[in-house]
C-alpha cells in the first residue's frame, strides 16, 4: 500500500487520532508538569523527607503503563480521565525530580547573597531558584513529554482512541501498514515536541545561563 | 554605632562567639581578623541576622536588632560576600539594583543609581550594564558585589573575606578603591579577612578575633607596634615590612621639634637665632602661624640689610608636603630635589615638622629593626 492510499482510506481516522493523542500528552503533561512544579518545590524545603518520599514516588514509576491503567480501568471505567490520571503521574516523576534537584544544585553562595540582600523565602525562590532551576526543569519537562507521547498509545489498549488504535489494530490483524501507520506520527510528534520545548527554553534562558551550566 | 552587648554563639556545644563587646561607631572602618575558627565570620553574619545570636543582644542605632523584622534589617545593610554571589540570571544592572527593586524604587530612579555606581568604579554604564556576571572577569564582578551592597545606601556594609578568591593584583586594586569609597561615603565598614597586610591597609580599627574573644582591638598602627598578645604578635610575623613602611605617612616620621619666627621678625635676631641653636635656616610664620617660607642664613648675609624684616627676604617657593603625605613619597621627593629638609604642612597651611634625611634614616631603621621607643 503506498502513503497515499494509506491517507486516502485512513486520513480522517488518523487525523482524529492525532488529535487525541495530542490532546491525552498535553492535558497530561499539563496537569502533571503544575503537581511536579508544586511537590518539587515544597520538597526542596524539606531536603531531609524528600530522602525518603523521592524514593516511594520512583517506585510509582517502575509499575508498568499496562498494569497501572488497568487497574484505575477497574476503578475509574472507560473514560478518558482514567487515561489521563496514568498519563500525569507517569509525567509527573521526571519534572518532579528536576525540579527537587535543579533548586538545590542552585549554588549555596548565591542564595546567601539573595537572602544578604532582604529577599523573603518567595522572592528568593521566584527571583533566584526558580529561574536557576529553569534549565532542569525544561529538560524534565522534555522527557516526560516524550515519554508521555508513547505512553499515550495505551489508551487504546481500554479501547479510548489516540494512536494506539492503529498500532493495536494492526498488530491484531497482523497488518504491518496500521502498525507503522500509528507509530510514524508518534515518533514525529514526540520529535516536534522535543524540539519545540528546546525552541522555547532557548528562547527564555537569559545569556548569563547559557554556556557553561 | 553598633554595639555587641554580651554576646554568645553556639553551634551545639560549641562556643563560636563568647561574651564579646564589641562597639564599632559610625563611619568607622572596622575589620575583623584572627585565625580560622576564631568567629569573625560569625560575629559579622550576626548583624543581619544571617547567623542567629544565642545570647546578648546587638543594638543598632539603640534598636535591638531581634526587634526588627530580619528582611527588612537586611534591606539597610549592605552585605558582600567571598564567592561574590552575583545572579547569573540577572544583567549586571539587574544585579547591582536588586535592593533598590526590592524597596520599590522608581524605574527611573534604579537607573540612575546603576549609571552612578558604575561610574564610581570606571565601568560605563553602556558597555557592562546589559551584561551578564559569566562575561565578566572575577575582580569586575566583586566590583559589582560591592556595588549591589551600596546600592540602596545603607549606612552599614558588611564584606566577609571579599577579595579573599582574587588574585593579589586585583585584590590590591579593589582594596585601593573600597578604602576610597569609604573616605567618600562616611559609611560604616565591618570587614572580615585573615590577611594582616590587608586589615593594616584597609582598617581604622583592627579587632583581632581568637576563640570568639578579642583579644585586642586597636589602630593598624597601634597593633603593630604594640600586640597585646602572642598570638597578634605571630599574625603580625606575616606581614611584610615593606607595607608597614608604605603605610607610614609624613605625619609619622616627621620632626615635630621645629623653630619658626614670626615674619615680622628683624633679620638680625634671626640670625641669632640661628646662630644661638646651630641651624642656617629657619621657618617663617604669619601671625596666624601659617607658613610664609623660609629663610637662610645665606640669604639674609646676600640680601638682607641691617633692621630690615625677614618677610622681605623669606624665600617662600619651598618644597613642602602634606601630613598625610606617604612617607615614601616625600622621601623620594628629598632625594629628588636634594634640598636638605622638607616642610610639613597641616590641612590648615601650619607647619608640623621637617622631614630631613636623619628622619629618613630613623624610618628606615625602625622598619628594619623595630621601632627604637
Amino acid at each position: 500500500m503506498t502513503p497515499f492510499k494509506f491517507l486516502e482510506i485512513y486520513g480522517e481516522k488518523l487525523l482524529i487520532a492525532i488529535l487525541v493523542h495530542l490532546e491525552y500528552v498535553f492535558v497530561s503533561v499539563g496537569i502533571g508538569f503544575i503537581i511536579a512544579l508544586i511537590l518539587g518545590i515544597l520538597l526542596s524545603r524539606t531536603p531531609k523527607i524528600s530522602k525518603i518520599i523521592i524514593p516511594v514516588i520512583g517506585v510509582f514509576q517502575t509499575i508498568p503503563g499496562l498494569v497501572f491503567i488497568g487497574v484505575l480501568f477497574m476503578y475509574l471505567g472507560m473514560k478518558p480521565i482514567t487515561v489521563i490520571i496514568a498519563l500525569s503521574i507517569y509525567a509527573l516523576f521526571p519534572i518532579l525530580k528536576n525540579t527537587y534537584t535543579g533548586i538545590l544544585s542552585v549554588d549555596e553562595s548565591v542564595k546567601e547573597a539573595a537572602r544578604g540582600c532582604g529577599m523573603t523565602n518567595m522572592q528568593i525562590l521566584f527571583k533566584v531558584e526558580l529561574p536557576l532551576a529553569m534549565s532542569a526543569i525544561f529538560s524534565g519537562l522534555r522527557m516526560s513529554t516524550i515519554y508521555t507521547v508513547s505512553w499515550a498509545v495505551l489508551a487504546a489498549m481500554i479501547g479510548l482512541g489516540g494512536l494506539g488504535e492503529f498500532i493495536y489494530r494492526g498488530i491484531d490483524t497482523n497488518n504491518n501498514v496500521l502498525i507503522v501507520g500509528g507509530a510514524l506520527p508518534a515518533a514525529v510528534i514526540a520529535i516536534i515536541l522535543g524540539l519545540l520545548i528546546d525552541c522555547i527554553q532557548k528562547k527564555i534562558t537569559p545569556r548569563g545561563l547559557k554556556g557553561g551550566k | 554605632m553598633i554595639v555587641y552587648e554580651n554576646v554568645s554563639k553556639k553551634y551545639n556545644d560549641v562556643t563560636v562567639v563568647d561574651n564579646l563587646n564589641l562597639t564599632i561607631n559610625d563611619g568607622e572602618f572596622v575589620v575583623l581578623i584572627g585565625p580560622s575558627g576564631c568567629g569573625k565570620t560569625t560575629t559579622l553574619k550576626m548583624i543581619n541576622r544571617l547567623n542567629k545570636i544565642n545570647e546578648g543582644n546587638i543594638y543598632i542605632d539603640n534598636q535591638n536588632i531581634l526587634d526588627v523584622d530580619a528582611v527588612e534589617l537586611r534591606r539597610k545593610i549592605g552585605y558582600v560576600i567571598q564567592q561574590i554571589g552575583l545572579f547569573p540570571n540577572m544583567t549586571i544592572e539587574e544585579n547591582i539594583s536588586v535592593v533598590p527593586r526590592l524597596l520599590k524604587w522608581s524605574k527611573e530612579k534604579c537607573k540612575q543609581r546603576v549609571h552612578e555606581l558604575l561610574e564610581m568604579v570606571n565601568m560605563p554604564y553602556e558597555e557592562n550594564a546589559k551584561k551578564y556576571p559569566n562575561e565578566l572577569s572575577g575582580g569586575q564582578q566583586q566590583r559589582i558585589g560591592v556595588l549591589r551592597a551600596l546600592a540602596a545606601e545603607p549606612p552599614i556594609i558588611l564584606m566577609d573575606e571579599p577579595f579573599g578568591a582574587l588574585d593579589p593584583i586585583t585584590r590590591d586594586a579593589l582594596q585601593d578603591e573600597v578604602k576610597a569609597l569609604h573616605k567618600k561615603l562616611h559609611k560604616t565598614f565591618i570587614f572580615v579577612t585573615h590577611d594582616m597586610d590587608e586589615a593594616v591597609k584597609l582598617a581604622d580599627r583592627i579587632v583581632f578575633m581568637s576563640k570568639g574573644k578579642v583579644l585586642q582591638a586597636a589602630t593598624p598602627e597601634e597593633m603593630l607596634n604594640k600586640p597585646e598578645d602572642p598570638i597578634i604578635r605571630n599574625f603580625m610575623g606575616k606581614l611584610s615590612y615593606s607595607r608597614y613602611c608604605n603605610d607610614l605617612t609624613c605625619a609619622d616620621v616627621m620632626k615635630k621639634r621645629i623653630l619658626t619666627v614670626l615674619e615680622t621678625k628683624k633679620t638680625l635676631e634671626s640670625v641669632e637665632l640661628m646662630k644661638h641653636k646651630e641651624i642656617d635656616s629657619i621657618i617663617v610664620v604669619d601671625h596666624e602661624d601659617k607658613f610664609k617660607g623660609i629663610v637662610t642664613i645665606q640669604n639674609i648675609r646676600e640680601h638682607g640689610k641691617a633692621g630690615e624684616t625677614i618677610s622681605r627676604i623669606t624665600e617662600s617657593n619651598v618644597d613642602t608636603v602634606s601630613v598625610s603625605t606617604n612617607a615614601k613619597d616625600a622621601f623620594d621627593k628629598l632625594i629628588e630635589t636634594n634640598v636638605d629638609y622638607l616642610v610639613v604642612l597641616n590641612p590648615d597651611k601650619t607647619a608640623a615638622g621637617i622631614i630631613t634625611r636623619t628622619s629618613m634614616t630613623k624610618a628606615l631603621a625602625s622598619v628594619v629593626w623595630g621601632d627604637a621607643e
